[in-house]
């Protein structure tokens, strides 16, 4: 059982899990492509973060599998990046040592690990604040530093779980803007967790819609939106179309 | 505007103390029966300088006991409690029996310790260690176990094994709760070593205390308290410079937003 098409990075073949009595997903498929932007819509408590927990390898399922280029991956962690909705960053660590944390994991010194991450600050807009502590950082700066760090993690595969989510509106509009653009200048593959649907046409190539729980995929929607995208495509017809049509699928 | 309201709020304790031993000043003064048994804080400060020489010894050999048993504490329960969050079986076999050992009476087990380990330092060291043990081992606990389970998680997720979480994550993580029990445990410290000089031996701040109080010699009880108070406040400060320079990021938050 191989993978059909052969740019497929990850490949979420059929998973079923329940806690308990009670089914959380009923066998769900997803697809990842390497550089695509997707992502996974669907309404609070349909089991999306579970789903991320499995794809991750910190939860097993019950059935299914988890393949990545093609190798069984089910219930293995280290290999996808995690980027959760709190920017998780430790208080007692400068940002460049937080940055480097998934480089230390894997054992390299603090200092090589340093000098490796140092270069993608400028990149990520995060130049200057190297050396502060979170606490001296805003919450959207905080979240580019966590995003660093799980792209340093995994520059492939990267699981965004409500990234968002506890941004005030404005904050979140120029953060969205601001994950486009630095996209456009790694390779990255994202898969993104999201209740927000203006913010998935925004970000995404395809769409799953969830169910409610028990979760399946109900539809796949390919967003035919050209990159670059700026703030100014939210209020054009193609885009309201493909909101609308969302809309119809979730009510 | 917010400096002058920070230096009225240093000042209030300060006038409320003044206000205070003044009161006392007048009580004591104004008879003499009173004044012998409540000697006056005057009395007390000039006793407390004649009598200097005499008490820093007895000072040094508390001081002493108090850092060598607070030391000890803090050593045994930092193993105690790592092991006890590596090992659940442990921490759930264990952390009962200590709670309900902290309900023995100490000032009951000095006496018994005398008789055990002799007159010597040792019994008053054992005191002090039982006394600060229990807060730092607690505090240290609650700590591991406050960690925020996403960060856990997180790190998990990277791949990270039980000994790098622990000491990425799980240990700097308690660093905050490790100090507020060493606080307590710093203050409790002092009284331990007096308490347990208090039921027998030759030397030490309780040692003297006893020896004055035998004589009646109540302005010299009040001034050995004095040493007591101003050796547990140092110590107090201690565990704060400590902590301040474990901790350099906590100290520039605590900068930056209670101004």
């Amino acid at each position: 059982m191989n993978t059909f098409r052969s740019n497929t990075l990850l490949d979420v073949k059929n998973i079923r899990k329940s806690f308990g009595d009670i089914p959380v997903l009923d066998g769900v498929n997803i697809e990842l492509r390497r550089n695509e932007f997707v992502s996974l819509l669907g309404v609070s408590g349909s089991g999306k973060s579970t789903l991320f927990n499995i794809i991750s390898g910190l939860l097993e399922p019950d059935e299914g599998k988890i393949f990545i280029e093609g190798a069984d991956y089910t219930g293995k962690t280290g290999r996808v990046s995690y980027m959760y909705q709190k920017d998780l960053l430790l208080p007692w660590k400068k940002i460049i040592d937080n940055v480097s944390l998934p480089l230390v994991v894997r054992g390299e010194s603090k200092k090589a690990a340093r000098e490796k991450v140092a270069g993608y600050f400028k990149t990520f807009g995060l130049e200057g604040f190297e050396y502060k502590y979170p606490f001296q950082l805003s919450g959207g700066m905080r979240q580019r530093a966590a995003l660093l760090r799980t792209w340093l993690f995994s520059r492939d595969i990267m699981l965004l779980d409500e990234p968002f989510g506890s941004l005030d509106a404005i904050t979140k509009f120029k953060m969205q803007e601001w994950l486009t653009n630095v996209l456009s200048s790694i390779e990255a593959s994202v898969l993104l967790i999201t209740h927000d649907i203006e913010e998935a046409v925004f970000l995404s190539d395809r769409i799953y819609i969830m169910s409610d729980r028990p979760a399946t995929i109900k539809e796949e929607i390919k967003i035919n939106l050209a990159r670059p995208r700026s703030r100014d495509i939210v209020t054009t017809g193609e885009f309201n179309a493909y909101k609308k049509h969302i809309y119809g699928l979730l009510l | 505007m917010k400096k002058l309201a920070n230096t009225g709020n240093k000042l209030l304790p300060w006038a409320l103390f003044i206000v205070l031993t003044s009161f006392w000043q007048l009580v004591s003064e104004t008879d003499e029966f009173i004044g012998r048994l409540l000697p006056s804080p005057v009395d007390i400060i000039t006793t407390f300088f004649r009598e200097l020489p005499v008490i820093i010894p007895h000072g040094v050999v508390t001081l002493n006991e108090a850092l060598t048993g607070f030391g000890a504490s803090i050593v045994l329960a930092l193993l105690l409690a790592v092991m006890m969050d590596a090992f659940e079986p442990l921490y759930k076999a264990l952390y009962p029996l200590i709670l309900v050992s902290q309900t023995v009476p100490l000032i009951a087990l000095a006496p018994l310790f005398l008789l055990w380990f002799g007159f010597g330092q040792l019994p008053k060291i054992l005191i002090v260690m039982l006394m600060c043990f229990f807060p730092v081992l607690v505090s240290l606990l609650d700590g591991f176990k406050s960690v925020d389970s996403d960060l856990l998680n997180l790190m998990r997720s990277m791949g990270a094994g039980r000994v790098a979480i622990f000491r990425i994550v799980k240990f700097p993580g308690a660093m905050m709760s490790f100090f507020s029990g060493v606080r307590i445990a710093a203050t409790y410290s002092i009284m331990g070593a007096v308490i347990s000089e208090w039921v027998g031996g030759s030397r030490g701040l309780g040692v003297y205390m006893i020896k004055v109080k035998n004589s009646f010699a109540y302005d010299k009880m009040f001034a050995a308290i004095l040493l007591v108070v101003a050796l547990s406040m140092a110590m107090f400060k201690l565990t704060d410079v400590v902590q301040n320079m474990a901790m350099p990021w906590y100290r520039l938050q605590q900068r930056n937003t209670g101004e």
